[in-house]
């Protein structure tokens, strides 16, 4: 007798097994065609089971995707993917040693915002989930101003209304990042509806993770980018963890999230996410595809979630100590940075200098930071600023709370 | 016996002696499997109980509170957790238009029998977004039982008597209480999913509550009683069905009452409550009826904004002396 199973899907590794990634099924560098910016859906369904990927085992760049961009232009990116990681090292331990009270890094994916971040223009509008900080560094915010935002002083921009990293910055177009997942993806969709209704060539770009694609959220974004094609890039981060759930639970057992695409009739690419150069080169065709008009484009990057998800969890309890050893697509600024010595315009002297001058940009940032204010010491956010922006105007019932709270404080 | 236990190991023995019991208990939700729950509850039994009965699901609330209704209609017992309040709106469709309607719209031939956990409020410095208390607002849809445990027995207790409820019961779990040590007691045995408490007896006013503020009524108390005024502290426990009875009953007694409620004040659980007493109690009524509530505002991050938006000791004592008449 036959009988129905439930399946449950099962993670490649558990804690103490021997990490294998050959579910990933990597195509190799440079196959993956490229092709026209206005090509119909149907003919390019297979780019969202292949791998783009432009940077080969000998790191040199080749194939149809590679941007062909200026060394300088790639030692900037560079430079951008070491100060994310520099800035996250240092919030990671300010947060150990007691100084804020929550991080998350993107140890390992820095390439996806970042490379991402420089194809497209200052006027695009983004829609990052947490994950994204490489957003601020290449757009030009001060660490400084993140820092504040991180220890909820009085240079906060949230005004201490929010979780640390959950930035914002209007006039960077830098939507303010949700503590609920996905919510930002119909949100950007709205967005680009709205240039295109202005007639503005301006695109939208958003992140989740893979994780987030679960969420009814994901669906309706990409139902309503590919109904009214929208210049919209919809960008699913498929770093392979979810907190402590496999990639396997939100569907991408033998899937890609790229394949969500040509279902509702729209582009899906599946790139390498830490290969610099192929994620620049996608997100600039996905770029120039929906200024055209010719609709949005569903992007999966691949990569590895090397660190925890914050400083609230410990990975050994799901996944093997070893996993990142063996992630066979290495780390997104060793790689660019063996590119760029192999072409002869980099070399490790300069990369120790970079290293160090970052460093110390993160030690005179956060010293700055720190005379606004920390958790522990003075000056602190004043409790009235609470009522505040609840409204745009505050109504009668909340001057009378915050009259209120002003005598308890007074009678403390 | 009596034993000293945190608040969260009194839901997991729930769990545990749940899943144990009856074959058709199951739990899922977003990382309850290896990682144990994101405030660490279901930690142990996915080694105990296996992945078929300790369920990882993907990041999608109205999806698996939705499954989880299919699934109770289907003969099992679900315990669905969602990781807080504030995301099991995204799972309102289901709640409310569905498994709170379905049994009578169904004409009584469909019923639900779901358990739905969230954890709920604030005081972890979790900013709005995970920090909200919406269980008196699910309080006022009809078809749906809201349990808040407040105290170690009732964190034991009322898993138990919410999966012999023939209708869906959310229970909100306080996540500022999962840490709170106290004893399991032979009562926790007979918990029952109605009726209010009285934590603390006195006569002088009611202060009727619920959750975690709880806690912050009794160390007011204690301060009343230090300066001789003798509060009787109510836990609710049940925001639906409401124990009115047991409300004015105290009030007969002490002829003022306190509202304390972790939700904000307009159109809220406190509204209800006082006006129940209102309704039913005014004549036994000395002073009109107080209340203190969160501030109307999203639940800001830093602990001292935290602190000042919600309802704390020293403010609750205060409340108290004006309605009794000795305000500093
Ligand atoms: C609606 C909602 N449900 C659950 C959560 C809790 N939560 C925060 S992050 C997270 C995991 C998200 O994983 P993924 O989307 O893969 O992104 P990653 O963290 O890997 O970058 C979860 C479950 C939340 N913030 N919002």
């Amino acid at each position: 007798m036959r009988r129905s199973r439930l399946h449950t899907p099962k993670p490649h590794a558990r804690p103490g097994e021997t990490p294998d990634f050959s579910y990933l099924e990597l195509s190799p560098a440079g196959v993956a065609p490229r092709p026209d910016i206005n090509v119909r859906v149907r003919d390019i369904n297979g780019l969202a089971y292949e791998l783009i990927r432009v940077l080969d085992d000998e790191h040199r760049a080749v194939g149809p995707w590679n941007p062909h961009l200026d060394p300088s232009e790639l030692q900037v990116g560079l430079r951008h993917m070491m100060l994310t990681r520099a800035f996250d090292d240092r919030m990671q331990r300010m947060q150990r040693s007691g100084k804020i009270s929550f991080y998350m890094r993107s140890l390992g994916e820095e390439a996806v915002a970042v490379a991402q971040c420089m194809a497209l223009r200052p006027t695009d509008m983004l829609f990052p989930a947490y994950r994204q900080q490489g957003l601020y560094v290449v757009r030009g915010r001060p660490l400084v101003d993140l820092m504040c935002q991180l220890l909820s002083n009085t240079r906060d921009m949230c005004k201490g209304r929010q979780l640390p990293v959950m930035y914002h910055w209007r006039e960077g177009n830098i939507f303010s990042i949700s503590g609920n997942l996905t919510t930002q993806f119909p949100q950007a969709v709205g967005w680009a509806m709205a240039a295109a209704i202005k007639g503005q060539d301006d695109i939208a770009a958003s992140w989740i993770g893979e994780g987030s694609s679960a969420e009814a959220d994901f669906h309706h974004a990409m139902l309503f980018a590919s109904v009214y094609r929208a210049p919209v890039i919809l960008n699913v981060v498929n770093n392979q963890w979810a907190i402590s759930t496999f990639q396997g639970f939100a569907g991408g057992e033998h899937r890609s999230f790229a394949a969500r695409g040509p279902g509702f009739g729209m582009a899906g690419l599946r790139v390498d996410g830490n290969d610099f150069l192929a994620v620049y080169a996608a997100t600039q065709w996905a770029a120039e595809r929906a200024r055209m008009g010719a609709g949005a484009t569903i992007m999966e990057l691949v990569t590895y979630r090397a660190a925890a998800h914050s400083t609230s969890d410990d990975p050994s309890r799901y996944r093997p100590k070893d996993d990142y050893d063996r992630w066979p697509l290495g780390d997104p600024v060793e790689r660019l940075k063996n590119h760029l010595i192999a072409i002869g315009e980099w070399s490790e002297d300069r990369h120790a200098a970079l290293a160090a001058e970052l460093d110390e940009h993160v030690t005179q940032s956060w010293r700055q930071a720190v005379t606004y204010g920390t958790l522990t010491e003075p000056p602190r956010l004043d409790p009235h600023l609470m009522f505040a922006d609840v409204f745009k105007h505050m109504p009668e019932h909340l001057k009378k709370q915050e009259a209120q709270l002003h005598a308890e404080l007074a009678g403390e | 016996m009596s034993t000293r236990i945190t608040y969260r190991e009194a839901v997991r023995e729930a769990l545990r002696e749940a899943l144990a019991a009856d074959p058709r208990v199951f739990l899922m939700g977003e990382d309850v499997g290896r990682y144990g729950g994101c405030f660490a509850v279901s930690k142990g039994l996915l080694e105990e109980f296996g992945e078929e009965r300790i369920r990882d699901t993907p990041l999608a609330e109205s999806g698996f509170v939705g499954a989880g209704i299919g699934a109770a209609l289907g003969g099992m017992r679900p315990i669905v957790e969602i990781m807080t309040g504030n995301f099991s709106l995204l799972a309102l469709d289901q709640i409310i238009n569905t498994a709170a309607t379905l049994c009578h719209m169904s004409g009584g031939q469909f019923h639900v029998p779901l358990v739905i956990r969230m954890g709920t409020g604030a005081g972890r410095q979790l900013a709005a977004q995970h920090s909200h208390s919406f269980e008196g607002w699910y309080a006022h849809v009809p078809g749906i039982r809201i349990a808040v445990p407040a105290t170690i027995d009732d964190a034991r207790g009322m898993l138990r008597a919410a999966l012999a409820s023939p209708d869906p019961v959310l229970i909100f779990e306080p996540i500022s209480l999962y840490n709170m040590e106290g004893e399991v007691t032979e009562a926790a045995s007979a918990v029952r999913l109605e009726g209010a408490a009285i934590r603390r007896p006195g006569r002088d006013l009611s202060v009727i509550t619920s959750g975690a503020s709880l806690w912050k009524c009794l160390e007011a108390a204690d301060a009343l009683a230090s300066e001789g005024v003798e509060a009787e502290v109510i836990d609710l426990r049940m925001l639906r069905p409401l124990d009115d009875a047991m409300l004015l009953e105290s009030l007969a007694r002490t002829h003022r009452a306190l509202v304390v409620d972790e939700g904000w004040r307009s159109v809220g659980l406190a509204a209800e409550v006082g006006m129940r007493l209102v309704e039913q109690g005014f004549y036994e009524l000395d002073a009109p009826v107080a209340r203190v509530c969160t501030a109307e505002v999203p639940i800001p991050y830093p602990r001292h904004l935290e602190e000042a938006a919600l309802p704390s000791a020293p403010v609750i004592a205060e409340a108290a002396r004006r309605l009794v008449g000795h305000a500093k």
